[in-house]
């Protein structure tokens, strides 16, 4: 036995080794911060039970667009079944849903388990952590309301649309994604981080949702009884919930709409673009007025 | 230069004053922070970090201002809170990665130096598993794992004994111990365990009400006071040995079930020994009597 060789098992105590290599910026560590929110969002690097609910919200944004183009492609029709920008308010409450379910998880989770205090403690300015938690969430639902554009997008180029005209509606349907993701950031990013509790960002957030949603529909339905949103109160009522805030807002902007659409006036345009940029401020200062509290803790 | 260096700091909230015109320093190896629950502990390390501004006066971390150059201290400093902060769904080894990319690690690094700290501070296999599980003792260890993720220049820990029971808190006191002088990296440790400080810091800084009691080495705060503690079997025992010491002429009173005797010298010593030997005593103990932290604290 004592001539074998030792072998593999002998831990050498090397002792504390400094590090001498790069550190990087505040920016750079931002960034990071944003990425790792982001992979957190869909429960990359979180355990299997956190992954549920994103992975299958995505599924149901996904599946119903792969078997739109499937029939676009097999049934040959003149024109597209459907419009980017209509698929993502038909399927508004699935991304309400995905808001409710990872906006707690990227704001709340710090808060309720106080690891704020860590980041805190580090160098990047609680403006950034903010900044960062609200970028990756925007991005996180650009995910997944582009990803089935995309595939809207890729299937009717299969099925030989005009190039241009869906060119032109993958890319209105792109803007209109970016702000609508944009305001549910903000507004689902200000209700996580305003409480530490997780049930009940979710409930606050659904709440608001389908509460305003619900809200402005029956508003319209009282005041444009003939459906032609000739009533301007009727149309100002659209200023209620994030989803028709934002796609009037994309309209006005994008000058895009189509029979079952309304086109608002300049001025009517310019009140719902300066309500959604109010929105988005007063949600990104809300969030980082809280954080700044907590810094005071 | 001074680690740290704080001149007449304040801070004051509405209805307290947290810290009254402090003013000390600390140096290298391992300062003990003492003082009772809402001494200014607390309020003192999160000023340090730059994490709030103090009311009046500056302190100086590492050459850098608190209120000016934040960030640039807080890139060097390494922080243990004294709370709990680490969320139950990410393993030990994920959570101190992440943290030392948020320190400015970049991901490659950072790996190496998480897996190299955890194992520092005596996390063994249970770094994989998510924190959820884990005892107060390995949280306490993962927090500070995640302190000198980023290789700091000086580590604020916050009570990083609280809450462990004796084995526990021996191994932390070792590790705080190994970080100030093998690792080289200087320490402020908090607590209001006095008792606890004595062993491992090389200086102690007591506060009281936000004010500076004293900032001494550890060697002038509990120095020894040339008595010699005496414990006998027994107190008649005791009776006995004061009686008898003072009929050899030292000076010797009864303390508790101790017994003190003033050291003339060393023939002192002899005398406690034969005297108790004359006796047939049984000697439970003799050692010299040191102011305890206790005893300075209740000044």
């Amino acid at each position: 036995m004592s001539d074998q060789l030792p072998r593999g098992g002998v831990i050498h105590d090397i002792g504390y080794r400094h590090y001498t290599g790069p550190r990087l910026g505040r920016m750079a560590i931002t960034q990071a911060l944003m990425v790792s929110s982001l992979r957190h969002a869909y429960g990359i690097g979180r355990t299997g039970k956190a992954k549920v609910m994103p992975v299958l919200l995505f599924a149901v944004m996904v599946v119903p667009v792969v078997i739109i183009v499937g029939i676009e492609n097999l049934m040959q029709f003149d024109e597209p079944q459907l419009l980017p920008v209509d698929y993502i308010f038909l399927l508004q409450p699935v991304i309400a849903l995905y808001l409710a379910s990872q906006a707690p998880q990227l704001f709340s989770r710090d808060l309720r388990y106080r690891s704020i205090v860590l980041y805190l403690a580090r160098p990047p300015r609680r403006t950034d952590y903010a900044l960062a938690k609200l970028t990756a969430l925007v991005l996180a639902l650009m995910v997944l309301i582009g990803v089935p554009l995309f595939i809207l997008y890729v299937g009717a180029l299969l099925a030989k649309y005009d190039f241009v005209d869906m060119s032109k509606q993958f890319a209105a349907g792109l803007v209109v994604a970016l702000l609508v993701s944009i305001l549910l950031a903000a507004i689902g990013g200000l209700i996580a981080a305003a409480t530490p509790r997780r049930g009940f960002a979710v409930a606050a957030i659904i709440a608001v949702l389908i509460v305003s949603f619900t809200a402005v529909i029956t508003t319209t339905a009282i005041l444009d009884p003939e459906g032609d949103m000739s009533s301007t109160a009727a149309r100002y009522a659209s200023l209620g919930s994030p989803f028709s805030l934002a796609r009037t807002v994309g309209t006005f902007l994008l000058r895009d709409h189509r029979e079952n659409d309304w086109m608002p006036t300049t001025e009517q345009g310019l009140v719902f673009v300066g309500v959604y940029l109010l929105v988005v401020g007063l949600c990104v200062w809300g969030v980082n007025a809280r954080y700044a509290k907590v810094a005071r803790g | 230069m001074p680690v740290i260096a704080t001149t007449a700091l304040t801070k004051r909230y509405p209805r307290v004053t947290a810290l009254d015109e402090l003013t000390v320093e600390v140096g290298s190896g391992v300062t003990g922070l003492v003082g009772a629950n809402g001494a200014g502990k607390s309020t003192l390390l999160k000023i340090l970090l730059g994490l709030i501004a103090p009311t009046a006066g500056s302190a100086i971390v590492l050459g850098h201002d608190v209120v000016t150059g934040g960030e640039a201290v807080r890139a060097l400093v390494g922080y243990m809170p004294e709370h709990d902060c680490l969320p139950p769904d990410v393993s030990a080894t994920e959570f101190v990665v992440h943290l030392g990319q948020m320190s400015g690690l970049p991901a490659d690094a950072a790996r190496e130096r998480a897996a190299d700290v955890l194992r520092h501070v005596g996390l063994d296999e249970a770094r994989y598993r998510p924190m959820g599980g884990y005892s107060t003792g390995m949280k306490q260890r993962v927090k500070l794992a995640q302190a000198l993720a980023h290789d700091p220049q000086l580590v604020l820990l916050d009570e990083p004994t609280n809450g462990l029971d004796p084995a526990g808190r021996d191994e932390m006191l070792a590790v705080v111990r190994r970080i100030g002088t093998e690792f080289g990296i200087p320490v402020l440790i908090t607590s209001h365990l006095l008792g606890e400080l004595e062993s491992v810091c090389d200086h102690i800084v007591v506060l009281d009400g936000g004010r500076l009691l004293r900032s001494e080495s550890k060697a002038a705060l509990t120095g020894e006071t040339g008595v010699l503690a005496v414990e006998v079997r027994d107190l008649s025992g005791r009776d006995r040995l004061v009686a008898a010491l003072a009929r050899a002429g030292a000076r010797a009173r009864p303390d508790g079930p101790l017994v003190l005797v003033e050291i003339a010298g060393d023939e002192t010593y002899d005398l406690v020994r034969d005297t108790i030997a004359e006796l047939g005593l049984g000697l439970v103990r003799v050692e010299q009597h040191r102011h305890r932290l206790e005893e300075v604290f209740n000044v």
